[in-house]
């Protein structure tokens, strides 16, 4: 219980994150001299996104699904042999 | 000429890939349709990818950071960067479990058997499949158009040589091409269809794939090259920071922050496209998604970041166009700054057009054979060779169709682009019917009905705004306008958009489609019994399902005859 609450305030926080409202009239400072602040935080957003996808398939990754067998009408399990 | 031989290169190779795909296939309706489900992460990362991935994501995005600055990438590219991810991750890997647990191989055939609908199934697949429809036709239209750009006629100083053409009974001068529209797109047309109707979705998921490689190539090849060119941005990025015309660029000063909220419902459609939810089924593993929805965002970052920049070198490099114009900036720049990949890049973009199109036509016939032939003519009926040419009969059927719209609305392309614009907020809007199917025991078929006709209502609502305040639109830096002043706010009209209270109709299009699902669903009978326990066993001691985690653990290899 505990893990998913962390995880949807994880999923809050990062989506909030995206609304950098602190960038919205701001060019500088440049990133490596010519990309402007509002796009490099973007760039880095992209980053985290990608680190916040980690975190899921880490800690929360379905892993039932990895069992899913083909449904029977008499709803018996197939045996894997 | 050189461009036109490289992208004929392009298309014997994608050609060739389709023919091998159908040298490595079966002759089964599972095979053809979802490739058996025995795509690997990688190729399922790039054509999941590649296929979701559109001529805009280049050519688009470069034209409107032209126009509207660096915003474009928070409003497009990092809003997708974290919830298509995210919809594969909760959606995706659901719809692969229920795929390989029941066989289905649409959404509608899901939603059928879930629910417990016949008609209701049909009205779902009615509404996603016209609105995929515009988008097989732009597909075809940009194709025959860019092979046609790239065949013109040039002289010896290098303009192109012109001739009289008779245009609505008057006589105009237009450039000459050595392949006129209507061939282009017939070229388009039938290398696509040959390499879908022999490979499937084997062929089709690994065309994908090697356009997704190829972008991430080429993309990077190009942004390095000019910018060793230029002698670096530095320079550049001063002048439109000292220039007041161009220093919003830098900043979001030309989006509304409405506007950049509502644009995160957008990505939302991702998982609703038929042909990202197919392509969803056709991971061998369900692991196969650990890798793709890790390197989603990176991918996404990877083509959009040097995109949506060079739409800033151009508006120094080519300042002054108007939207529309500023479409092909990254083409201008390609050509003015790099002779080794111009060649190579314009066939990139023509693929750009081609590749989008080939996994529609596929979704679109795999939902005609399963979701109404199947169906309603009894699948039982039909042997497995039959199930393969009937949807290879679709794939003929929808491309020259598809083909002859092209032809015969070529001058109408403006309504097919709007029609995308809103289809994209329908398909975010029929997210809730998704989400409601998959993890919610008690929503019911009347539920997704209701919300069917809300997002049906709603985009021919948002159209008609749109028309009819077309002639009040705002230009660009103009305050918004109210399109019925008596009712203040609620609905104003910016240069591009119909908005509600300032945020885009998507957002309120998203939330009453939630809305509506949970209120009649609420009021109405659930599916029996036997439907909720296939869907939803999460007593002790069930077989694991296809998308409820067990309580305890799953017994899923121990063999068992009893049902309880």
């Amino acid at each position: 219980m505990k893990k998913t609450v962390f995880l949807t305030l994880l999923i809050a926080v990062v989506y909030a994150l995206h609304q950098d409202f602190w960038n919205w009239n701001k060019a500088e400072p440049l990133l490596f001299g010519f990309m402007p602040i509002g796009l490099a935080y973007h760039a880095a957003y992209s980053f985290a996104a990608a680190a916040l996808m980690w975190v899921f398939v880490k800690f929360a990754w379905p892993a039932h699904l990895e069992t899913v067998e083909p449904y029977r009408q008499d709803n018996k399990v197939e045996v894997k042999r | 000429m050189i461009p036109a031989l490289v992208v004929f290169a392009y298309l014997a190779v994608i050609l060739y890939i389709g023919i091998f795909a159908f040298r490595k296939g079966k002759a089964t309706g599972e095979d053809y349709f979802v490739a058996s489900r025995s795509l690997g992460p990688y190729v399922f990362l790039l054509s999941l990818f590649g296929t979701n991935m559109t001529a805009f994501a280049i050519l688009g995005s470069s034209g409107l950071a032209y126009q509207r600055g660096i915003g474009v990438y928070g409003l497009m590219a990092s809003a997708s960067g974290i919830v298509i991810p995210l919809c594969i991750f909760f959606i995706g890997t659901r719809l692969w479990a229920l795929g390989k647990r029941f066989g289905h191989m649409t959404q509608v055939q899901f939603f059928r058997d879930r629910w417990e609908c016949s008609f209701i199934g049909t009205v779902l697949f009615a509404l996603t499949a016209a609105m995929l429809v515009p988008y097989i036709i732009i597909g075809m239209m940009g194709g025959g158009h860019t092979l046609e750009t790239l065949t013109t006629v040039k002289d010896a100083a290098g303009n192109p040589v012109m001739m009289e053409v008779l245009r609505n009974g008057q006589t105009v001068l237009e450039p000459k091409h050595w392949i006129s529209f209507e061939l282009g797109s017939a070229i388009v047309a039938l290398v696509v269809m040959s390499y879908v109707f022999f490979g499937g979705m084997r062929g089709t998921a690994w065309v994908n794939a090697f356009q997704t490689v190829m972008f991430l190539t080429f993309g990077t090849l190009a942004f390095v090259l000019i910018a060793k060119n230029l002698g670096g941005f530095d320079h550049i990025v001063e002048r439109l920071a000292a220039n007041p015309k161009t220093e919003g660029l830098l900043t979001r000063a030309r989006i509304s922050p409405q506007e950049f909220f509502s644009y995160t419902f957008i990505p939302l459609s991702a998982i609703m496209f038929p042909h990202i939810a197919i392509m969803c089924m056709t991971a061998e593993k369900v692991t196969a998604f650990k890798k793709t929805v890790i390197f989603y965002p990176l991918c996404i970052a990877a083509i959009w970041l040097p995109s949506v920049f060079l739409g800033l070198v151009a508006a120094d490099q080519f300042p002054g166009l108007k939207p529309g114009e500023s479409d092909d900036v990254i083409l201008r720049l390609l050509t003015a700054n790099t002779g080794v990949v111009v060649a190579g890049f314009l066939g990139a973009a023509i693929m750009a057009c081609v590749m989008a199109t080939d996994s529609q036509i596929l979704a679109l016939c795999t939902m005609f054979t399963k979701d109404i032939v199947s169906y309603y003519a009894g699948a039982k009926r039909f042997s497995e060779t039959t199930v393969v040419w009937t949807g290879r009969g679709f794939v003929v059927a929808i491309t020259v169709v598809a083909y002859l719209i092209a032809l015969a609305l070529e001058d109408k392309a403006g309504i097919f682009e709007l029609a995308i614009r809103f289809a994209f907020s329908g398909f975010a809007a029929l997210a809730p019917v998704m989400l409601a199917a998959l993890f919610w025991k008690r929503s019911t078929k009347w539920g997704a009905l209701a919300s069917a006709l809300w997002v049906t209502a709603t985009m021919a609502g948002s159209w008609y705004l749109y028309e009819m305040s077309v002639g009040m639109a705002p230009k660009p830096g103009q305050p918004l306008v109210q399109i019925f002043p008596a009712l203040g706010d609620l609905f104003l009209r910016s240069p591009g958009n119909v908005l509600v209270y300032g945020y885009l109709p998507v957002m309120p299009m998203v939330l009453g489609s939630a809305f509506v699902m949970i209120l009649v669903s609420l009021v109405t009978k659930p599916p029996g019994r036997a439907t909720l326990e296939k869907y939803f066993p999460n007593r002790e001691g069930r077989q694991a399902s296809a998308l409820s985690a067990p309580v305890s653990r799953p017994v899923i290899n121990t063999p068992r005859t009893d049902t309880r």
